[in-house]
Parts: C-alpha cells; structure tokens; sequence
C-alpha cells in the first residue's frame, strides 16, 4: 500500500466528525496516510487533522471559502495526478457524494460509494457496502487500476484516539479559476419549530409503520402519556405528518434524550445516527428483522396499532 | 424547458412485511415475495420534472432501464405528465454498477433535446447514489445532487437548493443543459389522474436494447463496470434488544412496568 489521500470537510467554519472517522480507517489500512485539506485561513483545521495523518496538504484560497463541487473536483484532480496516491477516500456526504463519481471518472479510477467498511487483500481495496436498507450486506471488488476511491458513510468507523503528528504542507491552488457553470450562493437554515427535539428528555419517534396520516393522533396520544415529544423519521416528515423540525437522523436533528421511544421505525442508519446516544431506547415494530432492535434496550415485536393503544391505556392508568 | 427524468424500479422495502433473503447464489436476492413500486426518490424526480414543465413548457421525457415489467413504474410517470418513455432493455444491462448503468442512459439522453436531466439522489436498493453525478460527467455538464428546491432564474440558469446533513440547504446557480439528482420531501407527489392513466396508456415507450444504444458488450454490465458487486451476506448484529414477550397487553404492561421502574414515567 502506497499512499492514501483522505479529503477533509469542513463546512461553516466548523471541521467535521468524518473526517476523524476516516482518518482512522485509512490508519488501519496501512501506509502513508495524507489529508487534503481545501479552505481559506483555516491554520487550526490543519493542526487538528495532523493529529491523525502523517501529512496534511493544505490548499488555502478564497475559492475554497464555500463549497463548489466542481472547484473541489479540479483542484482534487490536479493534487492526485501531480501526488499519485493509491487510495482516495472521500466522505459520503452532502458535499463529498457530490464529488466523488465525477472525480473518479475523469481520472479513470474504479470507484464506489457509501462503504461501512474497507480492506486491503493484496494491492487492492475491497469494499463492504449496505443493500437493501441495511438488511443485508455486499462485498464490491473492484476493476484493476492505478488508483481507486471510495466514499465512507458516516458514523460506519469508530474515530481513534489519533496521536500522529503529520507534517502539513501548503500547496498552490491548482485551479485558476472558479467553474462558470456552477455558483455557490448562501446556505439557509432549516426552520425552527415550536420544539426543539435536541433539548428534549422523552421522545416518540413516529416511523412510516404507522402507514396512515390519520393515525398521528395516536401516537400523539402516547406521547402525552409517556410525556413525551413527538420526533419522526424521514418518511413520515416528508410524507407531510410532522414538520421538518421534528426529524431525526443525519438530514435532520441529533436528539440525546433519556428516552426514545422508536414506534413502527425500522432503523435505517440515516435515522439511527440521529438517535444511537440516546440514554435509554425501546422500539415497537411487528417486523423482528429491524435494524432498530440492535440499538434498542428493549423491543416489542408485534403489530404497532395493537401495543400503542394498549401502551396508553396502562401509562394514564399508572398516572390515575 | 426539455427534462429527462430517470426512474428505476425498486422492491418496496418499505414494507415491513418485505423480508430480504440471499438467494443460493449469493450475488442476488429472492425477488419472489417482492412487490415493485417506483423509487422513492425518483417519485420526487418526476413529480419536480412536471411542476417545472407545468409552469414554463416543454415536455417530459421518462428513461429507464429494466425489463418489460418496469413498463408500470413508466406508465405511472406517464399517466402523471410525462410525454414520452425510453425502456432500455437487454439482458446484458444486469449487473451493472452505477458507471455502466449511467453509460447505457446517456445513450439514450444523447438522442433527446433536453435542458435537465433528473434523476433520483439514491435508489432504496442499492443506494450508490451515484448515477446522476457519473451521468452529468459522461455528458460533460456540471450536475448537483441532493437537490429539494429548484427554481428557474434567468435564461439557462436554476438555482437550487441542496439538502446537506442536518436539513441545511446549500443554494447554488447552475446553467443548463445540467443533471440534478433530486432528495426526497422537496415536493409533494401527485397522484395519477384516472384520465391520465388511460392517456398513458396509449403513449408510446420506446425500446432500446443493446445494439440500438450502439454501445458495445465490454462497456455495459459487470464487463462495463468499475466495481462489482461479487457476494452478499448477512450483517453481524451486536447485542440485540430484550425482547418483551407476550400479548399487546402484556408487553406494554410489561413497558409501562419499566418505563416507571427507570423514573421516565
């Protein structure tokens, strides 16, 4: 194994969790491992990435301040041909699942996306990826090549304790100038609601097993009797049930309650990765095979409309 | 304002009743339990393709590839707006990954005047979510992916709204001829009028296999692809939930029980 190059994110000004995440996997894959990091005077990025690389290439210009994928890809194309790495690894993310297809066929790399896991068998990578809502797994080899990339999902590989000290490096931009054909313009800010779900202790997640608009008010029922607020699972937020706010998972809020109590949600990763730290979890859902069962306490596993009206019941009793 | 809009059929996994078994060769997934509905995020797709045809014209061209039996998930997009259908089919298509699969629409994208190619940002199979962004780098026009707002702003320019972790929104102007992969929640999607529906049903889908798309063997399926899927198998699960056992009344007892145990309740 030669060289691996990981692209750091960052967006807003803050550097994100990912980038630790792989960081770390490539660390376990052996050889050298270098983070490349594109932005506009962000020394403090740089320093903390070398905690977990063995170098740092930073790119700092005003074109990097906000995220242009195609800038990004430009300016990646040109570091990897000039720096020759064997791996790349990007973040499956907003911004880096914007890159990555586009980025490995201009430079004929075989790539894929939204790996949970990596490994090196001879001089090649080979992926474990999630089908299929996670239900079941799939190992990707891939064509031969010079170079291959990969896209990591996040929350897939626990970030290490680091402990490196890489040396950075500054490097020109690449890229002369900024695409044409693509404009970043501002970043608005999802709406906040009446409630804020990340400061709440008990919460009812409400997932699509509850199939119909009109059973809302039941589990709006339960969550009075538990005490509860009422979070959601994507499907049920774009299905118009609960507003935006409510959602929990990577495209919506991370809720740390001491409760969550999860009806009718199977515990697809995206939802998951919004709830996993909550103190205590139970989950309701009639299919035994859920992913949601492996991060709840304790599961029922039965037909939802039956427990939920049940579960009421008892609490208000309990309360008199 | 031409669009092109890609949809892929997709076992409703949404289901809970829907259970996933390997089949005995590994590579592939017992589909005789399965019922098949369009991609989630290709339902936004096409709904978003028709608002923007109902307010500034043009036409709505469907695209997919998959075997007669995707004529269904076609005709529904046809029966809610869209104009016309591309079915490319071959028996050589399978396998293929997200590269292979964005070659074999691109042959048939190539032929159609269009100013937007959608697609959806990620299939609830397979989940690459990868085929609009390789798609915009085969035809060489810029894309943006994970999009949930889209408007029209000038002459050949959108803007778009792209949804990043945490519902943040990233708003970007991009010119057209573009590809822009569209996140699921954006709009609302319609349903089929009974009307619609038996217009569709006399509209043409227009079949494209191998030879007809011009590309060759080596360039499509697994021959034409970066990355193979070569075996499934079953997650290793962790410590799984204490299971509460009995009937409705006796596990929410049972709940109840340790909810108050705990001082939740």
């Amino acid at each position: 194994m030669h060289e691996i190059f990981v692209l750091a994110e960052h967006r807003q000004g803050e550097l994100r969790d990912i980038n630790f995440e792989m960081l770390t996997l490539a660390g376990q894959l052996g050889g050298k491992v270098t983070s490349v990091l594109l932005g506009s005077g962000m020394d403090d990025f740089a320093s903390k990435l070398a905690g977990f690389a063995d170098k740092v290439i930073v790119v700092d210009d005003a074109m990097f301040e906000s995220f242009n994928a195609l800038d990004y890809q430009a300016a990646l194309a040109a570091l990897i041909k000039a720096e020759g790495p064997h791996l790349v690894i990007i973040p499956n993310t907003g911004q880096g699942a914007d890159i990555l297809p586009a980025l490995a066929l201009e430079l004929g790399a075989p790539f894929t996306t939204d790996v949970i896991g990596l490994a090196i068998e001879g001089d090649k990578p080979v992926a474990t990826r999630a089908f299929y809502g996670g239900k079941i797994n799939g190992r990707i080899e891939f064509k031969d090549g010079d170079l291959y990339m990969v896209g990591l999902r996040e929350g897939a590989i626990p970030a290490g304790e680091g402990g490196k000290s890489g040396e950075i490096v500054k490097m020109d931009n690449p890229v002369a100038a900024t695409a044409a054909n693509r404009k970043f313009l501002s970043y608005e800010q999802p709406p906040a609601g009446e409630v804020d779900i990340t400061q709440s202790a008990l919460l009812v997640g409400v997932g699509r097993g509850i199939r119909e608009d009109k059973n809302m008010p039941m589990m709006e029922e339960l969550a009075a009797a538990v005490g509860a607020d009422l979070a959601a699972s994507r499907a049920v937020v774009d299905a118009g049930w609960l507003p935006s706010d409510r959602q929990v998972g990577i495209s919506g809020k991370t809720v740390k309650p001491k409760l969550y109590l999860a009806v009718g949600i199977s515990g697809a990763f995206q939802h998951v990765t919004g709830m996993k730290g909550a103190e205590l979890v139970v989950a309701i859902n009639k299919d035994p095979d859920a992913p949601i069962f492996q991060y709840a306490d304790y599961g029922i596993v039965d037909d939802l409309f039956k427990v939920v009206p049940a579960l009421t019941d008892k609490l208000k009793e309990m309360k008199g | 304002m031409n669009v092109v809009v890609c949809v892929k059929q997709v076992p409703d996994t949404s289901d809970p009743d829907t259970e996933v078994h390997i089949d005995s060769s590994g590579k592939g997934v017992d589909q005789s339990k399965f019922s098949f509905v369009i991609n989630d995020a290709d339902n936004y797709a096409v709904e978003e393709a028709i608002l923007l045809k109902e307010k500034h014209g043009g036409e709505v061209t469907v695209v997919n590839v998959g075997t007669e039996a995707a004529n269904q998930v076609i005709r529904m997009a046809l029966a809610k707006g869209g104009d016309g259908a591309v079915r490319l089919d071959d028996e050589k298509f399978s396998g293929s990954d997200p590269v292979a699969l964005a070659r074999i629409l691109q042959s048939a994208i190539k032929d159609l005047s269009c100013d937007i190619v959608m697609t959806g940002c990620l299939a609830s199979d397979d989940g690459y979510g990868a085929v609009g962004v390789a798609l915009a780098a085969l035809m060489g026009v810029p894309h943006a992916s994970y999009v949930k707002t889209v408007e029209v702003a000038g002459d050949n320019k959108l803007k778009v709204g792209r949804e990043l972790e945490g519902g943040l929104l990233e708003i970007d102007e991009i010119d057209t001829p573009c590809v822009l992969t569209i996140q699921t929640g954006g709009n609302e999607p319609r349903y089929a009028s009974f009307k619609g529906i038996r217009e569709a049903s006399k509209k043409e889908i227009k079949v494209m296999d191998l030879a007809a798309t011009g590309l060759s063997e080596d360039q499509v399926g697994e021959a034409g692809s970066v990355a193979v899927m070569v075996q499934y198998s079953v997650p290793e699960v962790g410590d799984l939930a204490e299971i509460l056992e009995g009937d409705p009344a006796e596990t929410s007892a049972k709940l109840a029980g340790i909810l108050k145990e705990k001082g939740l309740v």
